[in-house]
């Protein structure tokens, strides 16, 4: 039977993630991760040993261009989508004193 | 057909059948026939171009400059672009008329469109059911008539399991043969946006147009693109289909077994040779897809922070609190719970026992795959284990919906080239059911070629005489 992840382990991921969850979001998801994480154990018995991790085999490699610019959005066009803006720029609660 | 009369013919069905369909978020009628308008004025402008006039659906998690693009998230509900996706700006440049967004499940996690925060789109070919996701929104559009090409996008097969219920052709192009650029980010290394079309030939031809280099996507391939309707001509002799038969002796529905083996029946007869291979470490792509997919996620959806663009969370009194709310009321129950997934697995503790070690599997998967290459040409499975399945069936069951992916999530992880293509129908006719094949890096080409094949073999009747 798969363990539910410990309510402090919930938060802690749910604090990493900046996430509120109601308490019964909470327990469900407790519930959830920890039978999808046992059942993603299964991979631990496999023989990674000299098996490079990562995507390398797509040949990604670095991309360089000239360092000159090229057009781009405007201002308006690139803050018409925000929640709240004063005098074209992005407005958020008052940070010092407060965190 | 005018650009005017193909756009009015779309709008119509759409009118008519998405009451009940739902496979569209916005119909972006009103520019659509601006376009339209804009093309019939200018014929001179249309010759030689591949799409000249036809009307297209875009998935809701790719930009459309103007026409708001939700992602089916209560996130961007309002969200409007102020750019094209490269994607669209080519299907614009090779004469195609934007006719709306399709629905899908939230930033594309999900394998129902059950998780679009827009409701559930439904199977044109049984309503009570499913049409697949995440892109169900462009297969249905398809497979209902309302459209005849939409683009989705298929990170672990959101192209080609919908495809496969909708009984339509999808294709999940080579990592880096379509630009990613102005796609909504869910996994960037799984990511590729594809076309849904009536038949192969059709998807060839989008295809063609989609594919390409791009400056904007660091990932994308400036490899040459070949014309994918050029070698559509039936003949598949000589062509080798390897078939993992141990990854699929359980678990198939014995009528989805049987249409499988039916349609490579249909290609031997054809010509093609049908070979055992193994993939021994296929079996593991379920548990490597969701953690390694979730892990990009918890990334990519950070920016989702009710600052800079998006739903923000009222009454915040701290920054730490606006990103919370905004983030816990914003997203909905399967994207958090992918969020929460993935970064766990990326968490200190965990990191090498999860996230690392998926990442070496997905370099055995791979493995295999390169193995497989080397004595056939394609592998071909069963898209999906089942038929279309019933509305909020697997919805409180969230492992069981992941195991359902097990077919397709290996291509991706792979990074090859894949396609869903109808092999006939189950359940007395009722639903459809996909035939998948895989190929090599960048061999779209052998892909579409087995794909048309089949379908001329399967209905010899025209266009396929």
């Amino acid at each position: 039977m798969a363990l539910n992840l410990s309510p402090d382990e919930v938060e802690r991921i749910a604090r990493l993630a900046r996430l509120a969850l109601g308490n019964e979001e909470k327990a469900r998801l407790a519930h959830e991760l920890g039978r999808i994480l046992d059942f993603a154990g299964q991979i631990s018995t496999l023989d990674t040993r000299d098996v490079a991790p990562g995507a390398g085999f797509l040949g990604l490699g670095s991309v360089e261009r000239e360092d000159a610019p090229l057009p781009s959005l405007s201002r308006e066009a690139a803050m018409a989508n925000a929640p709240e803006v004063s005098s074209s720029l992005f407005t958020v609660p008052r940070v010092p004193g407060r965190e | 057909m005018s650009a005017t009369e193909a756009c009015r013919a779309c709008l119509e069905a759409v009118e008519r059948l998405d009451p009940q369909i739902h496979a569209f978020t916005t119909v972006a009628a009103e520019s659509a026939l601006a376009d339209a308008a804009r093309l019939d004025a200018h014929p001179g402008e249309l010759e030689d171009k591949p799409l000249a006039g036809v009307p297209v659906a875009i998935k809701d998690n790719i930009c459309t400059a103007g026409i708001r693009t939700t992602a089916g998230s209560r996130m961007l509900e309002r969200f409007v672009p102020p750019y094209d996706a490269t994607v669209v700006r080519r299907l614009r440049d090779a004469g195609a008329i934007i006719l709306g967004k399709t629905n899908c499940d939230e930033f594309a996690m999900g394998s129902s469109t059950e998780h679009s925060a827009f409701g559930p789109t439904r199977n044109p070919s049984a309503p009570d059911r499913s049409p697949g996701g995440s892109s169900g929104g462009s297969a249905a559009a398809v497979a209902a008539g309302m459209v005849p090409l939409a683009l989705g996008s298929d990170t672990g097969g959101s192209v080609r399991q919908p495809a496969a219920f909708c009984g339509v052709v999808g294709v999940k192009p080579t990592y880096g043969r379509v630009s990613r650029h102005g796609l909504i980010a869910f996994a960037s290394s799984l990511d590729q946006v594809g076309p849904l079309a009536p038949t192969a030939r059709d998807a060839a031809l989008a295809l063609g147009v989609l594919s390409g280099g791009d400056p904007c996507d660091s990932t994308s391939s400036s490899r040459a693109v070949p014309d994918f309707t050029a070698t559509l001509d039936g003949d598949v002799r000589g062509l080798r289909i390897g078939v993992p038969h141990a990854l699929f002796d359980s678990g198939v529905a014995d009528e989805i077994r049987g249409a499988f083996d039916a349609s490579l029946e249909a290609l031997g007869r054809r010509g093609a040779r049908i070979e055992g291979i193994a993939l021994p470490h296929a079996r593991f792509g379920i548990p490597v897809y969701y953690l390694i997919a979730t892990a990009e996620a918890s990334a990519n959806l950070a920016r989702y922070d009710g600052v800079r663009y998006g739903f923000r969370a009222g009454d915040a009194d701290s920054l730490s609190t606006l990103y919370e709310r905004t983030r816990g009321a914003g997203f909905g129950t399967e994207v958090k719970r992918r969020i929460m997934l993935g970064t766990y697995a990326l968490s200190a503790g965990y990191y090498d026992a999860y996230y690392r070690k998926a990442q070496q599997v997905r370099t055995l998967i791979r493995r295999d795959y390169d193995e497989a290459f080397a004595r056939v040409d394609l592998v071909a499975l069963p898209t999906t284990p089942t038929p279309a399945f019933r509305l909020g069936e697997r919805l409180d069951d969230p492992l069981q919906m992941y195991l359902a992916d097990v077919f397709t999530v290996g291509a991706p992880l792979a990074g090859l080239p894949a396609l869903s293509v109808p092999c006939g129908r189950v359940a007395g006719g009722e639903l459809p059911a996909g035939l998948q094949l895989i190929g090599r890096m960048f061999d779209e080409a052998t892909l579409l070629r087995a794909a048309d094949a089949l379908e001329r073999e399967l209905d010899p009747s025209p266009p396929f005489a």
